[in-house]
């Protein structure tokens, strides 16, 4: 048996076309459930982060949070949030949007904080309010990061996501832990390979976004690489 | 899962020992790569800081490595290693270490100014003294931070190990759930974060004794 033998079993296999097995069916819901739980953490960590950083006030609480949050084990967080709320994906929402949510802070906070201070006055002075300084400066100012932040935090839940259809959540995970579990190498390392290549994507996807979609005052940026292995 | 507490204290108090033996294994396997990227880093970053040709390929390759997510990476090493081994978990981590030290080791490096390093070359320091006394501690303090991000996600995702058999304190989790059984579970989180936060803070006070200057300046402002 090789690498080239298993990736044929697996590929060629019928039930991979369709059903509720198929690889189109499980990267949608691979990619369905880390978008929710995206969109669930941005809507908590953004608006907090941003004025958290405008203010200045509990940067310190932040930064000491993310550092914590980083020790969480994700396959402990997961296994006790079924055990806990009971089977069903709304139970492993729930973690997920905890370990997404610190990088979008920490992103929001710092983007923010690195606007200029004299371009902040500079608004300031030509009689802008706050809300509108926040959102017409510095907002635009900490789209880099904040890119950087999402990316972080895509990749971080694409690998969590995968590490929870330990706990029956449906996507690209179950191949893999199926597979462990029933021997079946083949349809392991196929996931495997289907998982890899969703996380290289999504890296990709954000690079892209940064280089194209951003002003382009704020291309030339460097994207930081703040985050952390998953 | 109806009249089960979430922590039952007894459970703990019988498994004392046994949680000990789970620990131990855990900071190996989580500590130990990370460990051995400090030692690939250094010299790698050496290499990188001196050719800038070197490092941008590299850090392109790294880059990807520290999106890979650890789960699939530890099933591929499996036909290589073996179900159940320490080297399936280790050598995924130590990639995820050097990835993280790397870039961390080159701006350390890089952060050493020109006529400091020039003064040394005047007073007579060969290029490996040099690198011994001047480079290295003026690293420290970049070093040590990488070090503590590094540390830290090894040992949150040593425990994803448990799922391909070998995870130290991640066998926890599998084990209160195949049970519905949630105080392992309990324990296997508090634990977890337990060792994380201490090597970090460990991490901290070896920077202060190694790089005292580093602390002054960052209370100096910025």
């Amino acid at each position: 048996m090789n690498w080239l033998t298993w990736l044929g079993d697996f590929f060629s296999d019928p039930d991979r076309r369709s059903g509720p097995n198929s690889i189109v069916n499980r990267i949608a819901e691979h990619l369905l459930f880390s978008a929710e739980a995206l969109l669930f953490a941005a809507l908590l960590a953004v608006p907090l982060g941003l004025l958290i950083g405008y203010t200045g006030r509990g940067v310190t609480a932040v930064t000491a949070l993310a550092g914590a949050a980083r020790a969480l084990p994700t396959l402990g967080l997961v296994t006790l949030a079924v055990l806990l709320a009971g089977v069903g994906d709304t139970a492993v929402l729930v973690p997920l949007v905890a370990l997404a949510a610190p990088p979008l802070l920490v992103a929001a906070v710092e983007g923010v904080r690195g606007t200029d201070p004299d371009v902040r006055d500079a608004a300031r002075g030509v009689g802008l309010t706050h809300p509108q300084v926040l959102w017409q400066v510095c907002v635009p100012s900490a789209l880099p990061t904040l890119l950087a932040g999402f990316r972080t935090a895509t990749v971080q839940v694409i690998a969590t996501a995968t590490v929870a259809a330990y706990v029956g959540l449906g996507g690209l995970g179950r191949y893999v832990v199926d597979g462990l579990a029933t021997r079946d190498y083949a349809m392991t390392v196929g996931g495997a390979l289907l998982v890899v290549l969703l996380a290289v994507g999504a890296q990709l996807f954000f690079a892209l976004l940064a280089r194209y979609a951003l002003p382009p005052g704020l291309r030339a940026q460097q994207l930081a690489a703040a985050g952390e292995p998953s | 899962m109806d009249g089960e507490p979430i922590v039952r204290w007894y459970w703990i108090g019988d498994h004392l020992g046994y949680l000990g033996d789970l620990l131990a294994d855990h900071a190996v396997i989580a500590l130990l790569p990370v460990l051995i990227g400090l030692m690939l880093a250094i010299p790698l970053g050496l290499a990188c800081a001196r050719h800038p040709r070197l490092y941008q390929p590299l850090a392109a390759v790294f880059n990807i490595v520290y999106a890979l997510p650890s789960l699939a990476v530890f099933v591929v090493l499996i036909p290589y290693t073996g179900l159940a081994t320490q080297a399936t978990v280790m050598i995924p981590l130590t990639f995820y270490a050097l990835a993280v030290l790397l870039p961390t080791t080159v701006d350390g490096l890089r952060a050493v100014p020109d006529p400091v390093r020039q003064a040394a070359t005047a007073m007579g320091y060969g290029p490996w003294h040099r690198l011994a006394a001047v480079e290295l501690p003026a690293a420290v303090p970049y070093l040590v931070a990488g070090l503590r991000v590094a540390a830290v996600s090894s040992i949150s995702l040593a425990s994803v190990g448990a799922l391909v058999g070998r995870g130290g304190l991640g066998y926890l989790f599998v084990d209160g759930f195949q049970r519905t059984f949630p105080t392992p579970i309990v324990a296997g989180i508090v634990l977890i974060t337990a060792l994380a936060l201490t090597v970090d803070l460990l991490l901290v006070g070896a920077r202060r004794l190694l790089a005292p200057w580093a602390v002054r300046e960052k209370g100096a402002g910025r």
